[in-house]
């Protein structure tokens, strides 16, 4: 090890604490004169000296950040790394090392697996015939779960795709959202086993990884829904973000139908009304606590939600924030928890569960990485008035945060025709199906 | 330098699939990358203490082409689960590369360890740098190497098997880049 490499590692170790006291001044002053990344050089000789902006400094009046917007200051070395995020493994669970036994619901509620062995099983939706479809969203596949002879198993349909989070089903056609591209596989449940090329329908979508991948659903409209969520943590995100918008099934008559939304990966259309119901995940490393993510309510096109200047309907942002107000803004009907991660959500329209769950919205809820004890990791239940307010928030599906450390993270649900409700789980790779028995007396 | 590397690789993987052990798939590895974990061919990492979910996954992405780059997609071609995870586990146990010994510049120095705190890079790569779980090891890796993956990053080219790579890097400039790789690989 050389002199200088030690000389090194000391500032590393002593400098976490130390610099933001020692360095961070300096480099603070030298901001409003390089607002560029030019390097620091001399005034040149034929510059003015006289100029206003070089005869006066810099106001030191202002606090000067030494943080940039969603990086916050946590000295505590430990606690900083308890806010990492949780990267699901690239292979799933074996069965026998699945959740199941952990987890828990309502009386007379039962779970047991659906299939197993689906890397990274993320969104869920049901073809006209049976066929279960999965998608990947660090992956880059899509499976299909089919009953062969009583048993199930899950195949890949499509693979070599970017980020394959969403998925929609529509008159025996499969939409399937890729980053910056929506395709479709018309007669996909005809042709499991030799399925067609992708068909491209629509691609005008910008490419980013930050809150790039997609959540599509098809409304009651006919037309294709697509969350395009912001490119950053926080920040004031380009025109084409922080959005849902619909297309038409072949692609055509783009309109932004609701907006400042920083990444829905979730929404469904209530039963009765029709009115658009979708989850948002709120912004990182603001606090503990604080913002929740929400469940927001659509009752005109074009409705702005807030991100990022309003969290929660209820505070603005503390950087980009000043100047706005909350009242500009459509205030969530729900508050999901901070940092929970409200992911997939299904009004149930079944008829197994008992009468107060009908026309309820499911919510899987991932599971806070941005929190040192963290939250979610379930599904919960929401219950409406009749008007479409919310009623009430309860817990559904719950065990898979164990000592503050996740088994397995629910991503989305779906209602089967049946009635039961399959759960996608991204962490064991697994599908579950929760049934209600009618042996059972559901109220006394 | 890249046709040179390029040409080792395909005449070590022209070995039928079948035939190569993992020991033999390992040497191939260590040919570009370096037999002690330092990598001495531009642009090529060292592999040195990688965290082994870290190279599970990055070998993985490039069995599947999820990342795309010619040589490790030959590689990893036909390696089962468990190979990958074979070779992640050999790959972590290699010695952590030696840093650069050409001396730092102070003024560089000073403005990467304010990038540092302002961006909270070791929150998630650890105080030392030594990466833990999915998150790569930054402490002594090439200086050219670190300045292509943060600046493939930076433009979208190259994904992340999530997305905190490119979430951290949406406000960082080309500038930071050349700061951060200066001072991240002379640390020990």
């Amino acid at each position: 090890m050389t002199a200088h490499s030690s000389i090194l590692r000391s500032l590393l170790v002593t400098g976490i604490l130390g610099t933001l006291l020692v360095a961070a001044p300096a480099f603070a002053q030298q901001t409003p004169e390089q607002p560029s990344s030019q390097p620091a050089s001399p005034p040149a000789a034929s510059q003015p000296p006289e100029t206003p902006r070089a005869a006066t400094p810099a106001p030191s009046m202002q606090p000067q950040p030494t943080t940039v917007p969603g990086r916050p200051d946590i000295p505590n070395a430990e606690v900083a790394t308890q806010l990492r995020g949780i990267t699901p493994p690239p292979f799933p669970a074996p069965p026998d090392q699945l959740p199941i036994p952990h987890l828990k619901l309502p009386k007379g509620f039962k779970i047991e697996v659906y299939a197993s062995g689906i890397a990274n099983a993320r969104s869920l939706r049901l073809g006209d015939k049976g066929t279960v479809f999965v998608s990947n969203r660090v992956l880059d596949k899509v499976y299909a779960i089919v009953d062969r002879n009583g048993k199930r198993e899950a195949k890949v349909i499509a693979s070599g795709l970017d980020r394959p989070n969403g998925l929609a089903f529509h008159n025996g056609t499969l939409y399937i959202a890729e980053g910056t591209k929506i395709s479709k596989l018309e007669k996909i449940e005809d042709n499991l086993d030799n399925p067609p090329q992708l068909v491209v329908i629509y691609d005008d979508l910008p490419n980013h990884q930050s809150h790039g991948w997609k959540f599509i659903a098809i409304g009651p409209d006919n037309k294709l829904y697509i969350n395009v969520g912001s490119p950053c943590n926080i920040c004031i995100p380009p025109e084409e973000n922080g959005q849902i918008r619909r297309i038409n099934l072949d692609g055509s008559g783009a309109e932004v139908f609701a907006r400042g939304v920083r990444n829905s990966v979730g929404f469904d259309w209530h039963p009765l009304t029709k009115e658009l119901y979708f989850t948002d995940n709120g912004r990182d490393w603001l606090s503990e606590d604080l913002p929740e993510d929400e469940l927001n309510r659509v009752t005109k096109v074009g409705q702005h939600f807030g991100f990022p200047y309003c969290h929660q309907g209820n505070f603005t942002d503390r950087e980009v924030g000043w100047g706005r107000s909350c009242d500009e803004f459509v205030k969530p009907v729900a508050l999901l928890g901070p940092h929970s991660a409200a992911l997939g959500m299904r009004f149930y329209t079944g008829r197994m569960f008992p009468a107060e769950y009908r026309n309820a919205i499911f919510i899987a809820r991932h599971g806070s990485w941005n929190k040192t004890k963290k939250i979610g990791g379930d599904v919960v239940v929401a219950k409406l008035n009749q008007n479409g307010t919310v009623k009430s928030i309860e817990p559904f599906l719950t065990g898979f945060l164990q000592n503050n450390a996740y088994i397995g993270r629910p991503v989305d649900v779906q209602v089967m025709k049946d009635g039961s409700l399959l759960v996608s789980d991204d962490h064991a790779g697994a599908v579950y199906r929760i049934t209600h028995s009618t042996e059972r007396v559901a109220k006394r | 330098m890249h046709s040179f590397a390029l040409a080792v690789l395909v005449s070590l993987v022209a070995l039928p699939v079948a035939a190569a052990t993992l020991a033999e798939r390992f040497a191939s590895c260590l040919a570009c990358h370096g037999e002690h974990g330092q990598s001495a061919i531009p642009e090529v990492p060292s592999l040195g203490a990688q965290p082994a979910f870290y190279v599970t996954i990055q070998l993985y992405m490039f069995r599947e082409r999820m990342r795309v780059v010619e040589p490790m997609n030959e590689t990893t071609k036909g390696l089962s689960d468990n190979d990958v995870r074979g070779m992640a586990e050999l790959i972590a146990q290699l010695p952590p590369p030696l840093p650069a010994t050409d001396p730092p510049d102070p003024v560089r120095l000073d403005r990467a360890h304010v990038l540092i705190q302002q961006h909270r890079c070791n929150f998630c790569h650890n105080q030392d740098f030594s990466g833990a779980q999915n998150v790569p090891r930054l402490a002594g890796q090439r200086e050219d190497y670190l300045i292509k993956a943060l600046r493939e990053y930076k433009s979208n080219a190259r994904r992340g098997y999530d997305a905190s790579m490119a979430d951290v890097m949406y406000p960082v400039t080309d500038a930071d880049i050349l700061d951060l790789a200066h001072f991240l690989a002379r640390l020990p």
